[in-house]
């Protein structure tokens, strides 16, 4: 690991003055994502500004949302007896990612800001646009069984690895960031972004902006819900495919609806056309397997990952189905 | 050891005259010294005086304070720096668990943190475990059911191990393999390991 200089600090505002000051610093959260992409020499920043010691770790519930702070830990998250109780989907999703361990130490912040785990974005070796833009993308034609089936672009065909934003874009959540000036909210579905013409860049936030915490409005989506993820062990690995589902029945029809996937693009992917057509129908299997048809209008795939196509939908399916058997 | 300060022949180079001298104290990563420093575009030589920070953290309730790199992670400080090797470094990517120790009580990757990330924390290791000679309850239990055959990941399972009851995730086999997924056993001592957990769980002991 290349050499750094390393400062610590307890407040967001002295955090976002030392950030805006060097372009090659760094915040450093739980570090599980960045001190490994230091290791293998995917980022090399200058300056690590640890933030661990600003008081971001709330979890709590003010008026009808509930407010998780950037540095709340994956573990206390998943075991809050308040997300347990208002927000299950989270709690699973959490639950669904990583290791024990990991989940002690990385952050609500730090799962947001996590880069992709394609293995030729973590090869230095490698062409990858997303790593050193203009280089190419090996994943296009090479091993790409991992690899997104949904708004890809030419120059990247990466996905986002995280459980907890699959379900944080179902759950319409808010991130709420902050630079010098002021803060500001953005749409979870609008934190991260599709890679377009800049794979370099995984999300929305500016360059000296810091995420502060999580707004999460409350919901009936309590009772039937689920987090299904596909993946090539059962557990500790990378979704091939996740599906977040919860909905609302009233009288066996369905008010409200949340369809989010992980592990199929460069983003957590809301599914709003299968929401729209399950929305007043019946919570019925011939409805389920329509609703997959329609999340699957646009995706492609690339050789590798061509199976995605087929587990994709069937995993919707099997995610309303879990969803509605769990009361 | 008190500090790596005092290997013998170091000789005395600018740098070590910076460490020795009585600035580093004073800026001892107290936030308003750093912020200055920032802002006052000291960078260049302030990174001179960053290559090694100060550093106190209690091992095995044992005060160590010392100055390390800030890119020497807590497995590289235990091992090479305390020689507590106990603690092994297998994938040291966060992937297989063999470095887990406890931090503040909780299972942590000890190759994913840096040492200097722990400042003022307490860690727990496999050496720490035992009560003088005797075993810690799980150690014991590992032996009994043969839970590892070459070995090395046994102080990370262990370690884990201690964690998932503490923590109340024994609920059921399935329960106990979801929670200990982040500890690979390439031996596949998994069946036994599990009955270890369960053996300790059920005995009552306080771990």
């Amino acid at each position: 690991m290349i050499n750094f200089q390393y400062l610590r600090t307890t407040t967001a505002k002295s955090a976002i003055a030392l950030l805006v000051k060097d372009k090659n610093a760094k915040f450093l959260a739980g570090g599980t994502n960045l001190i490994d992409l230091m290791k293998r020499g995917v980022t090399a920043p200058e300056k690590l500004i640890d933030i661990n010691h600003v008081p971001l770790k709330q979890i709590e519930q003010i008026g009808n949302k509930i407010h998780i702070g950037a540095l709340a830990s994956n573990s206390a998250v998943a075991d809050s007896a308040l997300i347990k109780e208002k927000l299950p989907l989270l709690s699973w999703a959490l639950q669904a990612g990583a290791s024990a361990q990991l989940r002690n130490v990385a952050t609500v912040g730090g799962n947001m800001m996590q880069r992709t785990r394609c293995s030729y974005f973590y090869d230095t070796e490698m062409p990858c646009n997303k790593r050193q833009p203009g280089t190419g993308c090996g994943a296009m034609e090479g091993f790409n069984r991992m690899h997104a089936i949904f708004g890809a672009s030419e120059k990247c065909i990466a996905v986002h690895p995280s459980d907890m934003c699959v379900a944080l874009t179902a759950l319409d959540a808010e991130v709420v960031v902050a630079n010098a000036k002021g803060e500001r909210k953005i749409p979870f579905k609008d934190f991260h972004r599709l890679a377009g013409d800049t794979p370099q860049l995984d999300n929305n936030l500016k360059a000296d902006e810091m995420i502060i915490r999580l707004e999460i409005p409350m919901n009936n989506l309590a009772k039937n819900y689920h987090y299904l993820k596909v993946r090539d062990r059962a557990s500790y690995a990378f979704a091939l495919v996740s599906v977040a589902a919860a909905f609302e029945l009233s009288n066996n029809k369905i008010t409200d609806i949340r369809l989010a996937m992980g592990g199929v693009a460069h983003k957590p992917w809301r599914l709003t056309a299968s929401e729209n057509f399950l929305k007043g129908k019946e919570a019925t299997l011939s409805n389920f397997e329509e609703a997959a048809q329609l999340a699957m209008k646009d995706a492609k795939g690339f050789g590798g990952n061509d199976f995605k196509l087929k587990l994709a939908p069937n995993t919707i399916i099997e995610g309303l189905n879990l969803a509605k058997s769990k009361v | 050891m008190k500090s790596s300060d005092q290997k013998p022949n170091q000789g005395d180079s600018r740098r070590d005259f910076l460490k020795k001298s009585s600035v580093i104290t004073a800026i001892a990563l107290t936030p308003s010294v750093a912020v200055k420093a920032a802002e006052s575009n000291a960078d260049e030589r302030f990174a001179q005086l960053f290559e090694k920070i100060p550093l106190e953290l209690t091992v095995n309730n044992k005060v160590y304070q010392t100055t390390v790199e800030p890119r020497v992670t807590l497995l590289d400080y235990l091992r090479e720096e305390l020689h507590l090797t106990g603690t092994k470094k297998g994938c040291d990517h966060g992937q297989c668990g063999a470095c887990t120790v406890h931090v503040d009580g909780q299972r942590v990757n000890s190759c994913l943190s840096l040492a200097v990330m722990n400042e003022g924390k307490k860690i727990t290791t496999i050496e720490g475990l035992a009560n003088g000679e005797t075993l810690h309850p799980m150690q014991a239990a590992f032996i009994k059911h043969d839970g590892f055959q070459c070995g090395y990941c046994t102080p990370g399972q262990i370690m884990s191990a201690v964690a998932c009851v503490r923590e109340g995730h024994t609920g059921s086999r399935a329960e106990i393999s979801e929670y200990m997924s982040g500890n690979i056993c390439r031996c596949g001592a998994y069946p036994n390991i599990v009955d270890a957990i369960i053996e300790v769980k059920e005995g009552g002991e306080k771990v």
